[in-house]
């Protein structure tokens, strides 16, 4: 996908076919069939045997969800060239929508996580019309505009959210059989992921996406090559809208009820922060980036923990700062990968292969 | 009506009256030409005479104040650009305009956006909805103007990273990849040494006799304008001064007056501002 790359020798493409795949090599899709094949053993051997994954099975989930909405925010931001800070108002709009069309409507909620996609896209495309004609700074303006009005009306809105109560969440059930624990939620979020990248790859590799690149590399030109902005660039809200929606339905569905506070302004920050770490217009590094922001939290109590006691524990006083550690480790991860790794975690992967490829000669 | 159509036959663009101004600078005043189908020709002037506002006004990026533009026999003054890119009108840019984090080959593949009918749905579905299979015969025709523009090497290459030459006919490629029926060229052969600029003229020359499409282009290289082209106008200061053979408009006074001095040297002359000799 992504440019030339090493190939092994003897690797040769004679059909088109062959050389349009999602995988540059067989490697790669083996790999990544491998890794999901693995994934869905683990929460067999939770259940089975005598390791309790439970933990990092939530964690697995947590990056599941947030990773399909930091996908659409990549979309939006990676590849068209837009820019939204009102990513986490979709994200809990598609978190109501699923609980209201199921709880309101009896719609089942395996047909609710989608339907509260495709409500969550007709928000983000009227939020996404002014970005037709705005740029950079005004659009972001205009998306902080989203932000702001989506997470009032949350708050007011008794009948969709349930107001400052917030709004219970059934479980996911397909014919009978309820998806309520870890172990078994996982497989709802996996098949939504899996799903949802494939669509994302295919879709960078046929008309509708190279049009939205288009938009973002040099749109007087894709203007002459008949590439009508104004659809693109809605569009891609609406896209990157409705992979926010399907993330907060699985959000909520997972967490079983849902409350106005969580989708603020900073959580919108958070998923910039996964696609910038994980590298801009990359679909496999929205995954990366997204593992990392989850994990740094975790990384972080590990550390404390073996810290505690020592003497930077007593300077710092680890324990009682932790909560605010964690928001300025984001902030200079971000900063960090800004200086040093504009082009996020993806880039670096691809180095490193092409390191060990090369190895023990740099060239 | 019907009769205009019929005198619209034989040619396929019109150009009528066109005025552009912005603000008070006159870029283009009452500006008429047409172009006959099969037709190579070159628009020359000296520099800021309105020769890219011109193009842009075929191709739709400005809109003329007055006069029309007529495509085929319809008026597309008021048409938007995406929309002349389907009814077959093709650009390349004189600043280098291509999408420079993709590849050569989706570079190309963007051309074909108005021939594509897969949309957001099938393209997400992609082996399901028949994307695939209209990605694969279009990609058969993209590598065909691969091989004619003899790119083949740089296909995977990501467009950013390639020489100004390159670009130049990875631009090219693009426009052809549109099937259009007329190509606009604004300086395809700015910038390039003695040997690009050959092969470049080739190119040109291919794609109006075995491709059939129809060239209207800039170009300030007064020996491939004469070597090449059809017909000639020359625009100074937003006017049309002449219009005709190369050999003729070259003997023109005013031409030689206004673009390539009066020295006798025409070939040579590089373009001195006008009225200073």
């Amino acid at each position: 996908m992504a440019g030339a790359a090493f190939r092994p020798a003897g690797d040769y493409r004679s059909s088109y076919a062959a050389d349009t795949r999602i995988f540059d090599t067989a490697a790669g899709r083996w790999w990544c069939l491998g890794a999901v094949a693995a994934l869905c053993l683990l929460p067999v051997v939770s259940e089975t045997t005598g390791f309790d994954l439970k933990y990092e099975l939530s964690l697995l989930i947590q990056i599941g969800y947030l990773g399909i909405a930091a996908l659409g925010l990549n979309i939006l931001v990676g590849f068209t060239g837009q820019i939204s800070i009102g990513h986490a108002a979709f994200f809990g709009f598609g978190a109501f929508a699923s609980p209201f069309l199921n709880n309101n409507f009896g719609i089942p909620v395996f047909f609710a996580v989608p339907l509260a996609g495709v409500m969550a896209t007709a928000a983000g495309m009227l939020f996404g019309i002014p970005a037709a004609r705005l740029k950079g700074l005004y659009l972001a303006i205009a998306t902080l505009a989203a932000q702001f009005i989506l997470q009032d009306f949350f708050g007011r809105a008794d009948w969709f959210s349930g107001g400052t109560h917030g709004a219970p969440a059934a479980p996911f059930t397909v014919f009978g059989v309820a998806f309520d624990t870890d172990a078994s939620f996982f497989y709802v979020v996996l098949a939504w992921v899996v799903l949802l990248y494939l669509a994302a790859a295919n879709l960078m590799r046929t008309r509708d996406g190279r049009a939205l690149v288009a938009v973002r590399d040099h749109y007087l030109s894709a203007e002459m090559m008949g590439i009508n902005l104004t659809k693109y660039r809605t569009m891609s809200f609406g896209i990157s809208a409705f992979y926010a929606g399907i993330g907060g339905a699985l959000y909520a569905h997972y967490l079983g009820f849902v409350s106005v506070e969580g989708f603020t302004i900073l959580f919108s920050i958070q998923f910039l922060g996964m696609i910038i770490i994980g590298g801009l217009g990359s679909i496999m590094g929205t995954l990366m980036g997204t593992a990392f922001m989850v994990l740094l939290p975790e990384v972080m109590d590990g550390l404390t923990g073996t810290l505690a006691g020592t003497r930077i524990d007593l300077a710092l006083g680890l324990k009682e700062n932790l909560a605010y550690l964690r928001e300025v480790a984001i902030g200079v991860t971000i900063i960090l990968f800004l200086v040093f790794e504009p082009d996020g975690l993806a880039h670096r992967w691809r180095q490193i292969k092409a390191y060990w490829k090369l190895y023990p000669f740099s060239y | 009506m019907d009769g205009a159509r019929k005198a619209a036959e034989g040619e396929i663009l019109a150009v009528e009256g066109v005025s552009l101004a912005f603000g008070g600078v006159r870029a283009l005043s009452e500006v008429g030409f047409r172009v006959a189908r099969g037709e190579l020709f070159a628009i020359i002037g000296p520099n800021g005479a309105g020769k890219t506002s011109m193009l842009n006004c075929i191709s739709g990026r400005y809109r003329p104040q007055s006069g029309t533009v007529r495509f085929k026999g319809d008026d597309v003054t008021h048409l938007s650009p995406n929309h002349r890119a389907a009814i077959g009108i093709g650009r390349t840019f004189q600043n280098l305009a291509l999408f420079g984090h993709m590849t050569v080959l989706d570079n190309i593949m963007v051309g074909r956006h108005h021939l594509l009918r897969s949309n957001l749905l099938s393209g997400a579905l992609y082996w399901l909805g028949g994307a695939q299979k209209e990605e694969l015969a279009h990609r058969r025709d993209v590598e065909e103007i691969i091989d004619f523009l003899e790119i083949q090497h740089v296909r995977k290459a990501t467009a950013g990273t390639l020489s100004y030459g390159l670009r130049k006919r990875v631009e090219l490629a693009r426009a052809v990849a549109l099937k259009p029926d007329l190509i606009l060229l604004d300086e395809p052969m700015a910038g390039m040494n003695l040997e690009e600029k050959e092969d470049m003229a080739r190119y040109i020359v291919d794609l109006n006799e075995e491709w059939g499409m129809t060239v209207v282009m800039i170009e300030h290289d007064m020996g491939v304008v004469m070597d090449i082209s059809h017909r000639v106008m020359v625009l100074d200061f937003g006017r049309k001064i002449a219009e005709g053979l190369p050999a003729e408009v070259m003997a023109h006074p005013q031409v030689r007056s206004a673009y390539l001095g009066v020295t006798d040297d025409a070939e040579a002359a590089p373009e001195p501002a006008p009225g200073v000799t």
